[in-house]
């Protein structure tokens, strides 16, 4: 545990890079589904330590509740997605978003 | 049964019998005349019941004037919140003496169709078009309302145009069609926009209550009466052919003969002077257009004379001729004498319908041929035709004591007494070419010998008494009718009608009443016009020769070439063979030069204002198919451009709180 902001802010913008670099360079649909959960998790993070170092002391709990409620809202996200992804994949026979090109003229 | 219950059917009844004769007539091939005819001749039956009445004072007085008629309906058509047209019949002096015209030449031109058309395979449709022509001309001289009157001045102005074009596939007649509609067309903008300036003023669309509105002093108008006047004369020009709208009518020739003689003679052309007589007050207000009434009208008539003068194709002869005595007309209402110009318009539509279908009787036996210049030597073959024609010719000059004297020296007269004596001055010369050109083509028809092919000759017959009987019947009122409506002279029959209809306008003008002296000024003009009249018929019989009992002059052609050839009349000569070359003016001014002008518009609209609007379609589908590009349909490129998106809002936003305040 460290004591300092900085540190929590780096881990969270490191976790949101390699988020967004899986979202924008892989081409399969549940790995792109994983990296949007990486991202989550990424903000999630930020927010417990702004609630921890943040100006007002007594926000720590207010920072761990709303994490709390993005990762409810990110479980039914993720579920939402899958079943997408799962119904195209019946479909299409592929895994893969670049194949995913019906709705193209 | 009243005559109020009978007036409608003079509507009903021919256009059932067009509705009849144009659904069914093609089956009934020759038969197709008996329900046309018919019911023209109930229609004349009707009108002369009511005509009767009317002009013995025994209809009722109408309220507020001082004439007798009747009143029918009005029945309440388009309603509409402060607006509203009302179809209603009015029948008084004026309508009375129309009436006469309309339906006792229509009624004899539709049994000389019968003769004249028969071998027409357009026999029904023919039938079906004249019975439109009646309706609508019938609706015209009825209706009480300023809009309704327009509507049937539209349909005489189509049935014209059908029966102008009747034999359609022949070009000249196609066109000669199409000219008459368009002229007309200049004309009708005139009187719908003088209509329309009525409505403005008056708030009605009666033409009784309006103009009693209009010339009652009582508010204030809102356009000049003196433009309201000219706009509704403007309508007159057009459908009497009066300069400079008068190019139409001589190519209307191209119809069938019996059209010329109805519609083109003695009916639909005198709708515009029917016009001005009937709005007499609001002319009577307006002085000023008064007097370009008559200038228009004097100016047609010396024009027209001078043109009839040397035509060769004799029907045209007749059309210059009917335009220079609707010329008198006109010039007859603008100096005030409204009694003569109806006078004249009835004796003109009696004795002009008889030329016409002589000269239709005339074409009949040589086989379809126009020109005088392959006629002559006529009159010992067509003995009744001749006979008819020449009776006619007479009233037309104006020898006493036929028809035309009375109501041309009438006029005459009028025009001198009241103030114009250049009117009269030009008038009395157009006496003398009125003569003069309607016996050269007596001379050129019926005197002298032959000049067509010589196998034709012996194939000349008289028409039939189909034909021969209306011409007869014409003759009669030709011969007589100006002895029994001009007599005595100053208090004559037809002024005793129609003075109840034209004393306010006589009023508003101030005319003095003069005492009439027989042996004095009066008769001194009466001596004039004669004179002038009888030496027009001798300087003709001098040069295109005479045949008459006693008389005989040989034609002197080469006299004719000889005068023609002057270095002074020659150029008058060509001017009056080329018609003044008005149909070239015309061509250069509307057709040259309007087409130029109409092309640099048509090239406006197409290039700027239909470049506009077809510029901005494509410069969006240009735009549209380019932008496309940007959806790639790939997930990764979308996420990219929201990363970038939120790197750019973020990186601003960054540099924006840090940048030195």
């Amino acid at each position: 545990m460290s004591d300092s902001l900085d540190t929590y802010l780096i881990l969270s913008g490191i976790l949101f890079a390699i988020g967004s670099f899986g979202f924008l360079a892989r081409r399969n649909a549940i790995s792109m589904l994983m990296s949007i959960e990486l991202m989550l998790n990424a903000v999630n993070l930020a927010i417990v330590a702004f609630g921890l170092f943040g100006r007002y002391p007594d926000a720590t709990a207010q920072g761990a509740v709303f994490a709390l409620m993005v990762m409810t809202v990110a479980a039914a996200e993720a579920t939402v997605g899958l079943a997408i992804v799962i119904a195209i994949y019946r479909n299409k026979k592929t895994p893969l978003v670049d194949e995913y090109d019906s709705m193209r003229q | 049964m009243t005559v109020e219950t009978l007036l409608p059917l003079l509507l009903v009844l021919p256009l059932a019998g067009f509705a009849f004769t144009a659904l069914v007539g093609r089956r009934l091939g020759k038969g197709a005349h008996w329900v046309a005819v018919g019911v023209i001749f109930l229609a004349w039956l009707i009108a002369m019941i009511a005509v009767v009445n009317v002009l013995t004072g025994t209809a009722p007085a109408i309220e507020g004037t001082e004439s007798h008629g009747y009143i029918v309906g009005p029945w309440e058509r388009i309603p509409a919140a402060g607006f509203h047209v009302d179809l209603g019949l009015y029948v008084d002096e004026l309508t009375a003496c129309l009436l006469i015209v309309v339906t006792t030449i229509g009624l004899l031109v539709h049994i000389y169709s019968v003769g004249y058309m028969a071998h027409d395979p357009g026999y029904w449709r023919f039938f079906a078009y004249l019975n439109l022509f009646m309706f609508s001309m019938l609706l015209l001289v009825l209706a009480d309302s300023w809009l309704v009157v327009f509507v049937a001045w539209e349909l005489v102005g189509l049935s014209s145009y059908l029966l102008i074009g009747f034999w359609y596939r022949k070009r000249s007649a196609a066109l000669a069609a199409k000219k008459a509609f368009i002229v007309n067309r200049v004309g009708d903008v005139g009187f719908a926009l003088g209509i329309m300036a009525i409505f403005v003023n008056t708030g009605t669309l009666n033409i009784h209550d309006s103009i009693a509105k209009l010339t009652g002093g009582e508010s204030a108008l809102t356009i000049p009466i003196w433009i309201v006047a000219l706009l509704v004369f403007a309508g007159a020009m057009g459908k009497s052919a009066q300069f400079p709208l008068h190019v139409w009518l001589p190519d209307a020739m191209e119809g069938p003969t019996p059209v010329s003689a109805l519609i083109h003679a003695a009916t639909m052309v005198n709708a515009g002077v029917y016009l001005v007589a009937r709005a007499n007050p609001l002319f009577a207000a307006a002085p000023s257009a008064m007097v370009v009434v008559a200038a228009i009208g004097i100016f047609t008539a010396i024009l027209a004379a001078s043109i009839a003068m040397t035509q060769t194709d004799i029907k045209r002869v007749l059309a210059y001729s009917t335009l220079s005595q609707l010329g008198y007309m006109f010039a007859a209402l603008g100096v005030g004498a409204f009694t003569a110009a109806i006078f004249h318009l009835m004796t003109h539509g009696f004795f002009k319908g008889l030329l016409f279908l002589g000269s239709g009787s005339v074409i009949h036996a040589v086989h379809e041929e126009q020109d005088m210049r392959r006629m002559g030597g006529l009159a010992g073959k067509i003995p009744i035709t001749y006979v008819t024609m020449l009776i006619g010719s007479f009233a037309i000059a104006g020898i006493p004591p036929l028809a035309g004297f009375f109501s041309k020296d009438e006029i005459l007269g009028e025009a001198f007494k009241l103030g114009f004596p250049w009117i009269w001055a030009i008038g009395l010369f157009v006496a003398l070419l009125t003569a003069f050109y309607m016996f050269r083509l007596m001379g050129r028809t019926f005197w002298g010998s032959f000049r067509g092919p010589k196998e034709l000759w012996d194939r000349i017959h008289e028409s039939p008494s189909v034909m021969t009987v209306p011409l007869i019947l014409l003759a009669i009122p030709s011969a007589v009718l100006g002895l029994a409506l001009g007599l005595p002279f100053g208090a004559s029959v037809i002024h005793g009608w129609l003075e109840p209809v034209f004393h306010e306008a006589v009023e508003l003008l101030g005319h003095a009443e003069a005492e009439y002296q027989l042996f004095g000024i009066d008769g001194a003009l009466i001596g004039a016009s004669v004179a002038v009249a009888a030496v027009g018929v001798a300087l003709a019989w001098r040069y295109f020769g005479a045949d008459i009992d006693g008389v005989h002059v040989p034609a002197r052609p080469e006299a004719v070439r000889e005068i023609s050839a002057r270095p002074g009349l020659s150029f008058l000569y060509r001017a009056s063979l080329n018609k003044w070359w008005f149909d070239e003016l015309y061509h250069l001014l509307f057709i040259v030069i309007g087409g130029r002008i109409a092309q640099a518009f048509w090239w406006f609209d197409r290039e700027v204002v239909d470049g506009t609007v077809n510029g901005i379609g494509s410069t969006t589908v240009v735009t549209g198919r380019n932008i496309r590009r940007v959806q790639t349909g790939r997930v990764q490129n979308y996420a990219l451009g929201i990363a970038l998106g939120l790197i750019v809002m973020a990186g601003s936003y960054l540099l924006l709180i840090s940048a030195p305040r």
